[in-house]
This record gives C-alpha cells, sequence and structure tokens, in this order.
C-alpha cells in the first residue's frame, strides 16, 4: 500500500514539474490522473519490487556520483583510442561474475557496464554475465569486480 | 559572465565528445566494436551538452527538463545498446576478437622479417 501511494505522489510530482502552471483545475486534473495511473498500475501487478524499486533510493545517492565518475574515465579512454591514428582496440568477448542477489541488481550491474564505454553487456546469466569489451584493459576493470561490488552495495540486504 | 563560460566549455566539451564519437562509429571495424563509440555520444556528450544546457537556462523549469532527459537516456541507452548486441548475436554476427587481429600482427612481422 504505501509503495502504491509512494507511485501516486512520485507521478504526481513528476507531472507537476512537467507542467509548471498551478491553477487548481489543472492541479486537481494531475491529482486524478496520477491516481489513475496508481490504480492501473495496481490491477497490472506491477507495482512490487521491481517494477518501482523505491528501497534502492538512498543508496544510489553514493553510487550514482561514482558511477558518473567512472563513465567519464572511460570516456576518455575511448576516446583518446578513437583518435589515436594507430587504432589500437584488442576487442575481447568473456564472462564475468554477477554476485547480486536480486534481478534487480543483476539489471543495475549490467547497465552500470553498459553505460560505461568500452565495455557492452551482451547477455545476462545465473550468476554470470557475459560483456564485450573494447581493449583488454577495459575488460580488466569488469574482471577485477570493483563495480561488481558497488553494485551488490546498492542492492543492499532486500 | 563567469557561469556563461562555464557553459560554453561544457557545451564545446560536449560537441567535441559527439564528434570523437561519430568518428568512432566510422573508424572501429565491427558492429560490436562500434557499439562502444556510439557509447560516447549516449554518455559524456549528452551529459555535458545538458550540463553547458542547464547553466545556460538558471533556475527554471527548463533546467528540470534537461535534468529528466539526462535521467531517461541513462535509463533508456543501455537498453537499447543490449537490445542491439542481443539483435547481433540472434542475426549470427561473430564478433572480431582479439586474436583475429594478433594473427594479423604476426603474419606481417613475419612477412618483414623473411
Amino acid at each position: 500500500m504505501l509503495r502504491k501511494l509512494g507511485l501516486a505522489l512520485t507521478l504526481f510530482a513528476f507531472w507537476l514539474l512537467l507542467s509548471g502552471i498551478y491553477e487548481p483545475l489543472l492541479l486537481s486534473l494531475g491529482v486524478v490522473s496520477s491516481l489513475f495511473v496508481a490504480g492501473i498500475a495496481h490491477r497490472m501487478d506491477v507495482v512490487d519490487h521491481e517494477g518501482f524499486p523505491i528501497h534502492i533510493g538512498p543508496k544510489g545517492i553514493t553510487y550514482w556520483p561514482w558511477l558518473i565518475w567512472e563513465i567519464i574515465k572511460a570516456n576518455i579512454d575511448v576516446a583518446l583510442i578513437i583518435i589515436k591514428p594507430d587504432l589500437e582496440i584488442s576487442p575481447i568477448m568473456f564472462r564475468a561474475e554477477a554476485s547480486q542477489k536480486t534481478e534487480v541488481g543483476q539489471v543495475i550491474y549490467a547497465n552500470s557496464i553498459t553505460l560505461t564505454p568500452g565495455t557492452v553487456t551482451v547477455g545476462v546469466n545465473e550468476g554470470t554475465v557475459d560483456v564485450h569489451a573494447l581493449t583488454i584493459g577495459a575488460a580488466d576493470e569488469v574482471i577485477s569486480g570493483r563495480m561488481d561490488r558497488r553494485a551488490c552495495q546498492m542492492e543492499g540486504d532486500s | 559572465m563567469f557561469i556563461d563560460i562555464l557553459s560554453w566549455i561544457l557545451i564545446v566539451i560536449g560537441g567535441t565528445f559527439s564528434i570523437i564519437s561519430a568518428v568512432g562509429i566510422l573508424r572501429l571495424p565491427d558492429v560490436y566494436t562500434r557499439m562502444h563509440a556510439a557509447g560516447i555520444g549516449d554518455t559524456l556528450a549528452l551529459g555535458a551538452l545538458c550540463g553547458g544546457m542547464i547553466l545556460q537556462a538558471g533556475w527554471t523549469i527548463v533546467t528540470i527538463k534537461l535534468l529528466l532527459i539526462l535521467l531517461f537516456m541513462f535509463f533508456a541507452s543501455p537498453t537499447t545498446t543490449h537490445a542491439l548486441a542481443k539483435a547481433a548475436i540472434a542475426g549470427g554476427l561473430k564478433p572480431l576478437i582479439d586474436e583475429d587481429r594478433r594473427e594479423d600482427g604476426l603474419a606481417k612481422s613475419e612477412g618483414e622479417n623473411p
């Protein structure tokens, strides 16, 4: 129930930010539509720990800045490879550990790998991910498991 | 004035990385490696451009909308990249692996020293 209320409130806040017009008529229309959408989501039975993972929110405060910094570093690496005339790439396909317990955690980890340029997640299996990397260096970064541990922390105990 | 300069710097960085990303898509050899180049455009180029535009917009509703664009792109772009990779594999396209290139290198060095 708390989760459904949270979804309705989030939807309303989203609506409010997008509209930018604060008149009673429009506000009440926004309330009605966000409640309506929350009701439909409830009927579709998609408001659970996967569809609306609100419990992850607070842990993201440390995870997101760290991920953004990793993305910036990887971006510069890949950009340098592209600019250099001799194109020093060593593409490699490998399987890496994914020690997250829940599916949401695995998705977070796989998406983090894909967001970092130089590595792309091609497939997710039970406990492992298939990764394609542009260079051996980028592959080592994934194999070292730093991101895996961070994603586990982010996932928490739920 | 200071904010203007900062926003210019960010927009120039974003534009430069967009161009690098496009060059990478042309230069790299196969689908999988090209996806990495496209990833630059999805992340740093987009982030820097949006950051620059946010500084131009100031504390208005436009800033919030730009932040929302960034947020949604951060969730959507890995999904599309993953779908593309999956489609390439399902289509039977084998990724170019380093060993192919290494054989190339060996063949070349042998050719140079007969």
